[in-house]
Parts: structure tokens; C-alpha cells; sequence
């Protein structure tokens, strides 16, 4: 009985530190932890495309709030959208980042990463956390990312890219998915491609 | 007036609208796609894009893939920093249009030293001296001078630049340091074309990401260019939009 209360007990303190991680802190200690795997593995690296999901899954899937991200591509579509659609437009837009995003970390060749000061404003539930990849002889890459508070902790709802919101880029695609074959057509163009991405790696992984 | 509509031929007014289309199909695009706003053109620029398209696939591309794989690594940081070091001079001549003369100076300050301790621009020892790169152009600074963007335009082999930014491209090249510091037209046109070459091979590792990432292809470039332009002409520090 003692011991199933201290388990309980770390477990509530291990918990409420993840919560109150700092949105800078959060994303510096991903990135580490991400990109200390991706430095010792030579199949990430040669562009092992299942590998890099399965670790992206793992780590950094439980700190992005894909249903903000799809609300935020959709825009105003978003709302009109029924719950069921919504799950589904969130499931095949999160499969589509998670290999985008996935894609460019088999990219990673020991660049340097800096994070720029941070502070956390009094209060703050909506935050940007900056960073720069630095590679010797290229401009610095800035990649910023977007952080809400919520009851779970620090979430991501953006990755901007050289100015480039990874998210709000597809705004005119989905708009013009819509207005082509309304929200079921967004989804079904969605799927389609993520089955396509899916027997591009099963072909590749056969050779 | 009032008995227009009601008189008018059902057969003559489609007639009349298909070609109102024809027409906005020249200037905009009728197509599948409504008007979008940021790209008045798109007609055109799709056009545009599919030729681009095909010179990329049968001779950019080719040409980036056999530099990569053929020319060793210190050999391309080499090329590259030499035609950074070559464009700092008038990144800092914008720097200082812009009304940014510590940034002009800065870049000045890469200029003389990558030219001399950099061995002609070959290493970036500026950069490791503090002297960060800069990213400007003769569009930002129009831009920053209060020009509109003037709506969004694609073209072969120099690709994406609004109506702004294709007129600060011109004056771009007039200004390019390669035009008017090279006489011997044939070295002229080779480096040129080598700089070509090393910009196209840069963006490679872009290529299987935007292939992967887009459901249309045309519009991710188009809106992703448009996103970095803006983030480019605040120098990296955009004011928020606001969300609709």
C-alpha cells in the first residue's frame, strides 16, 4: 500500500513538472533529444523514411496539437466541418506533416541549432520560440515555433520555416479542395496522396 | 431596361459568358480555381509554370543533380561563398536605401574582409568573425519604400516574383557586379550559368519536400513565396496577421 501511494505520488510529480516545462525549455529538449538519435543513426540518415516516422511518432507527436493545426489551415471551412469530418481531416493532415516533417530530419547533417533568448511573459498561453539552424558558408535558417497552453502542457501549433508557416500554407490548397469537392473531397484528396507517400516508402524499403 | 433580362436569349448570354471567360481565362484564370486575390494572373502563371516545369526537369535539374554529385564539398562552399561575398556589395547599397546603415556597413565590412582574408571570397571568414549575412534586394527595398506588391507572377527559369519584385529583379541584374565586372562576354556567360547551376543545386533537398508536402504543387510555391518575401522585407520578424 506504501509503495503503490509513493508510485502514485512520483507519477503526480512527474506529471505536473512535464505541465509546467517551459514552452523554450520544451522545445530545446526535444530537439536535443531528436537529433542526438538522428546523429547516431546511419539509416535516418541515408533517408530511411520509416525509421524517421517511427522516431518523429515517439517523440515529437505528443507535443503538436494537430487539431489546432488543421483548424488553422482549414480557416472559417473549419467550423462547418462535422465532428467526424474534422477527425478525419486532423488524422490525414497530421499523417501528411508527420512525413513532411519527417523528410527533412533524414536532411539533418550536424547542423548546428541556437535558441534565441526567450522569455516567458506573466500569464502568456500563445508564445513563439525561436531557433536558427546554423550550417557553415549558408545564411543562418530561422525556424520558429508556435506554442499554446493547455491543460496538458505546452503544445505546438505551428512550425515556421524561413517565414514559411508550415501550417498556413496549405490555407489555399484546402480552400481550393474545398471549393472543388467540398470537405469530403479535401479528405479524399488528402488520403489519396498520403496512400500514394505510403506505397512510395513501402516500394523504396523493398529495394 | 427593366425587360432585359426577361427578353434576353438564354443561348446568346451563355455565348456571351463563355466567352467573358475565354478572356479572364487570358488575364486570370477561370478555371477550376475562384479569383484569388494575391494572384490575379494565375492563367498565365500556370502556364508559366508548366513550361518552367519542363526546362527544369530536362536541363536545370540534370544540370544541379551532375554539379552535386561531381563537385566536391569544399569545392561548393567555395562557389558559394564566392558569389555571396560578389552580392554583398549590393545587399549593403540596399541595406543602406533602406534606411538600415549599420546593416550596410556590416556588409561592407564581409565585403573587404572575405575579399582578402577570405581569398577572393572563397571562405566566409566575415561570418565567423560576428559579420552576419544579410538577405536583401532592390524588391525589399522598393517594398520598404511603400511599393505594393502588385500582385503575384511565375516565370520560366527565374520562377516565382511578384509584379514588384520582377521590376527589383531587373535592376537587380543591371546592378550584379558579374554584369559589369566582367568584360570577356563567353566568362561572363559561364559564370553566370555556374551561378545558375549553384543556386538550382541548393534547392534540391527543397524539391522532394514540396513534392511530398503539396497537394498542387503550383499553389504551395506560390504561397510559400509569397509567406518568405513577406518575412524577408521585415527582415525575419513579420508583424502578425491576423487570422479570418
Amino acid at each position: 500500500m506504501k509503495r503503490l501511494f509513493a508510485c502514485l505520488f512520483f507519477g503526480f510529480v512527474a506529471a505536473s513538472v512535464a505541465a509546467q516545462e517551459a514552452p523554450d525549455a520544451l522545445v530545446k529538449r526535444v530537439t536535443d533529444e531528436v537529433l542526438e538519435i538522428v546523429r547516431k543513426d546511419k539509416d535516418i540518415q541515408n533517408g530511411n523514411a520509416r525509421k524517421a516516422i517511427e522516431l518523429v511518432d515517439a517523440k515529437v507527436l505528443p507535443h503538436f496539437n494537430f487539431q489546432h493545426m488543421t483548424a488553422l489551415a482549414l480557416g472559417k471551412e473549419w467550423r462547418k466541418a462535422t465532428p467526424q469530418q474534422q477527425e478525419r481531416l486532423t488524422q490525414e493532415f497530421k499523417t501528411l506533416l508527420v512525413r513532411t516533417y519527417s523528410n527533412s530530419l533524414t536532411a539533418y547533417r550536424n547542423e548546428a541549432i541556437k535558441y534565441k533568448p526567450f522569455t516567458l511573459p506573466a500569464g502568456a498561453t500563445d508564445v513563439l520560440v525561436r531557433t536558427e539552424i546554423h550550417q557553415p558558408g549558408n545564411k543562418p535558417v530561422q525556424l520558429d515555433y508556435n506554442l499554446e497552453k493547455g491543460e496538458a502542457g505546452w503544445k505546438v501549433y505551428d512550425v515556421v520555416v524561413a517565414g514559411i508557416s508550415l501550417v498556413t500554407n496549405y490555407r489555399e490548397q484546402f480552400a481550393q479542395e474545398v471549393r472543388n469537392g467540398g470537405l469530403d473531397g479535401l479528405i479524399a484528396s488528402l488520403a489519396s496522396k498520403n496512400k500514394s507517400l505510403e506505397s512510395g516508402t513501402a516500394k523504396a524499403e523493398k529495394k | 431596361m427593366a425587360n432585359d433580362n426577361k427578353n434576353r436569349d438564354p443561348r446568346r448570354s451563355r455565348r456571351l459568358a463563355l466567352g467573358a471567360c475565354a478572356l479572364a481565362a487570358l488575364v486570370s484564370g477561370c478555371a477550376s480555381t475562384a479569383n484569388n486575390p494575391k494572384d490575379p494572373y494565375e492563367g498565365f502563371n500556370r502556364a508559366m509554370f508548366s513550361v518552367n516545369e519542363g526546362i527544369d526537369t530536362v536541363l536545370a535539374k540534370p544540370l544541379a543533380k551532375g554539379y552535386d554529385a561531381a563537385v566536391p564539398l569544399p569545392v561548393k562552399a567555395g562557389v558559394g561563398n564566392f558569389f555571396g561575398n560578389v552580392g554583398d556589395l549590393w545587399i549593403g547599397i540596399n541595406n543602406g536605401l533602406q534606411g538600415k546603415p549599420a546593416d550596410g556597413a556590416s556588409d561592407l565590412a564581409r565585403l573587404l574582409i572575405n575579399s582578402t582574408i577570405g581569398i577572393f571570397g572563397l571562405f566566409d571568414v566575415a561570418s565567423e568573425m560576428g559579420f552576419e549575412k544579410h538577405d536583401e534586394d532592390f524588391g525589399q527595398t522598393l517594398a520598404r519604400w511603400g511599393v505594393g506588391d502588385g500582385g503575384y507572377l511565375f516565370w520560366p527559369i527565374i520562377g516565382s516574383r511578384t509584379l514588384r519584385d520582377t521590376g527589383g529583379f531587373a535592376v537587380d541584374a543591371y546592378a550584379d557586379p558579374v554584369r559589369w565586372g566582367i568584360d570577356n562576354i563567353p566568362v561572363r556567360n559561364s559564370t553566370y550559368l555556374v551561378r545558375f547551376v549553384d543556386v538550382r543545386a541548393s534547392l534540391l533537398p527543397a524539391d522532394k519536400v514540396v513534392e511530398e508536402a503539396a497537394l498542387d504543387k503550383y499553389s504551395y510555391i506560390r504561397d510559400a513565396y509569397l509567406q518568405r518575401r513577406r518575412s524577408q522585407i521585415y527582415d525575419g520578424n513579420p508583424p502578425r496577421q491576423l487570422e479570418d
